[in-house]
């Protein structure tokens, strides 16, 4: 397999290349022949619903799961044979925090540093440094246990960071998270990428995949059903702007007809109809001229929401 | 500008040995609590039978004409470090694969899951011999010991208690609830193990039917082992019997630990 990169330094700047990876667990197929390009830099996404093959695509990356078919390089490694030289290069937020809840923060960066052969000094000195990163230094000393949900994903965010990865694998980084928490998140992980760190999310929220993404891959039942910039995706596979229009659960129906030339496509929601157009002001006039009088109405931009529902039927979060 | 990364692979016994920083890191915070049910436990049992109890025992062929006391203070220097080993392979590991998950961030680094089970080895290893030199140190102001045998004991001890802890990581690496099959191996196993395996008497009283319950039982190889290191009298042969077969257990223990351990860890 002859792997090219954009620039000359070829090879080395492939992060992650797979084709056609299959993974099974007996006799269930999580992921379903997908195939994945990550370049040095970039801030590459999974998004898709729980249960989509995300996490498992991931695990094969982090070189902690064996792939059952196709072929995967991560690094210009094989993880089957060069797991742990993979490893040492990367970092991993995996989705459920696994701190050393007794010890102190600080604690767990210098013990997680070491398993890097990191020295003693070298370890204190990252630490420090990942602490502020991480806006942790006044609780540096403090036991884990007690510490915030947002407070332990940061920590577990600069745990991954000890080995300065050159890729940093962020499986649902923000789940659970209270929206504040969120934001201050994705702006260390903003901060992160601008420094040249390459970022691989996966992720179920598309605020997420819009706010972090480069690029995504939109997956559903273990197989890979669009790829592009979030801007992109959804000029491909939306409009411009959405006409929501809310109604007393089980009356939408009724209002098909009378509004569907209104826009390129009409979604059928439990509560809501969404018009696809390119001119979300004017299809509201439309319909009020027509006389349909929902309980409320919203124009906006279209989102990866839409092109998920688009390509998928479902929506993301259920 | 490209980053590079810091990180590299370390040999194996080296990430062993890291895991047992790790391990000592939390243990400089915790040890009083633990030296306390570890080390505490036996000398309470020590005091309670081999000067307690054992007051009330005459000396006789069975205890090879020696005090009490010094009949069971090997044997319970190996029966706490035994009890030590199984607890210590139990729910802290399951704890590691199910509630704290840290198994699966020591994975994630070039630290592999056969190199993670060694170093919680190495570490029990390491708890087993702080809490047999405490023992061992008390026992001695009793005068529990005739002589420098009990050194060789407290090797004894240590390695007995490996024997038992391999396995029983492997079930623990194995249990996927909340662990109640622990509670019934301490139950039914061990504690049943410590009663009647040559700890407090010797096996020769055990009805000659139930006797093979005794000699497999890896404590009864330990404590005749401890025994023959503190007071003598056990043949060289014998003792390379004892020894053999707790190397077979801790062999197909470690088989399968290891085994278990990349079949949760690697997925």
């Amino acid at each position: 397999m002859q792997i090219v990169g954009d620039d000359a330094n070829g090879v080395d700047d492939v992060m992650v290349e797979a084709k056609a990876l299959v993974k099974r667990f007996g006799q269930f197929e999580a992921v379903r022949g997908v195939d994945v390009h990550v370049r040095r830099g970039e801030a590459f996404g999974f998004l898709g619903p729980n249960g989509a093959g995300k996490s498992s695509t991931m695990r094969m990356i982090a070189a902690v799961s064996p792939r059952s078919d196709g072929e995967l390089r991560v690094l210009g490694m094989d993880p089957d044979r060069d797991g742990p030289r993979i490893r040492a290069r990367l970092g991993v937020v995996p989705q459920q925090d696994n701190l050393d809840t007794e010890l102190t923060a600080r604690q767990n960066l210098h013990v997680y540093g070491r398993y890097f052969g990191l020295s003693r000094a070298q370890v204190r000195a990252r630490a420090d440094e990942l602490l502020d990163f991480a806006q942790l230094a006044e609780r540096a000393d403090d036991e884990v246990e007690p510490l915030s949900g947002g407070m332990k994903r940061r920590l577990t965010i600069a745990r991954s960071l000890v080995n300065d990865p050159e890729l940093l694998l962020l499986d649902e980084p923000t789940t659970g998270l209270d929206p504040q928490a969120r934001h201050l998140l994705w702006d260390r992980l903003f901060r992160l990428k601008t420094t040249g760190v390459t970022l691989i999310i996966t992720t179920h929220y598309m605020d997420e995949a819009e706010q972090l993404c480069d690029r995504l891959v939109v997956m559903d039942d273990g197989k890979i059903v669009a790829e592009g910039s979030p801007a992109e995706l959804i000029a491909r596979y939306s409009t411009r702007e959405v006409l929501e229009l809310r109604f007393p659960p089980g009356e939408q129906g009724a209002v098909i007809p009378t509004v569907e030339d209104l826009g390129e496509r009409v979604e059928v929601l439990p509560d809501r109809l969404l018009i696809y157009t390119g001119a979300g002001e004017s299809a509201l006039e439309q319909t009020h001229t027509r006389g349909v009088r929902p309980l409320s109405s919203l124009v906006r931009r279209s989102t990866l929401e839409d092109v998920f529902l688009r390509l998928t039927g479902r929506t993301l979060v259920e | 500008m490209a980053v590079v990364s810091t990180g590299k692979v370390v040999g194996s016994w080296r990430a062993a040995w890291l895991r047992v920083e790790g391990h000592w890191t939390w243990y400089r915070r915790y040890w009083k609590s633990n030296l306390y049910s570890s080390g505490l436990q036996p000398l309470l049992f020590l005091a309670a039978m081999g000067i307690g109890f054992g007051s009330q025992v005459e000396p006789g062929p069975a205890t090879g004409g020696l005090s009490y006391l010094h009949y069971v203070a090997p044997a319970l220097l190996v029966a706490g470090a035994v009890q030590n080993a199984i607890g210590e392979a139990s729910f802290p590991v399951l704890s590691g694969f199910k509630w704290q998950k840290d198994f699966f961030a020591v994975t994630a680094t070039p630290v592999t899951a056969g190199q993670l089970l060694g170093g919680q080895l190495i570490w029990v290893a390491l708890r087993l011999l702080i809490a047999s030199v405490v023992y061992a140190l008390v026992a001695g102001l009793f005068g529990a010991w005739l002589g420098f045998g009990v050194f060789a004991a407290v090797l004894v001890a240590i390695a007995t208690g490996i024997a038992c802890a391999v396995p029983m990581m492997a079930i623990a690496a194995t249990t996927y609830d909340e662990g109640t099959r622990f509670t019934s191996i301490f139950r039914f196993l061990v504690m049943p193990m410590i009663l009647f395996a040559g700890t407090f008497f010797p096996i020769a009283q055990i009805p000659a039917g139930l006797r093979w319950l005794a000699w497999i039982s890896p404590l009864w190889h330990g404590n005749e082992l401890a025994r023959g290191s503190a007071l003598g009298g056990l043949g060289f042969p014998q003792a390379l019997g004892h020894l053999a077969y707790l190397a077979a257990l801790f062999a197909v223990g470690w088989v399968l630990a290891r085994h278990y351990f990349y079949k949760r860890l690697v997925v």
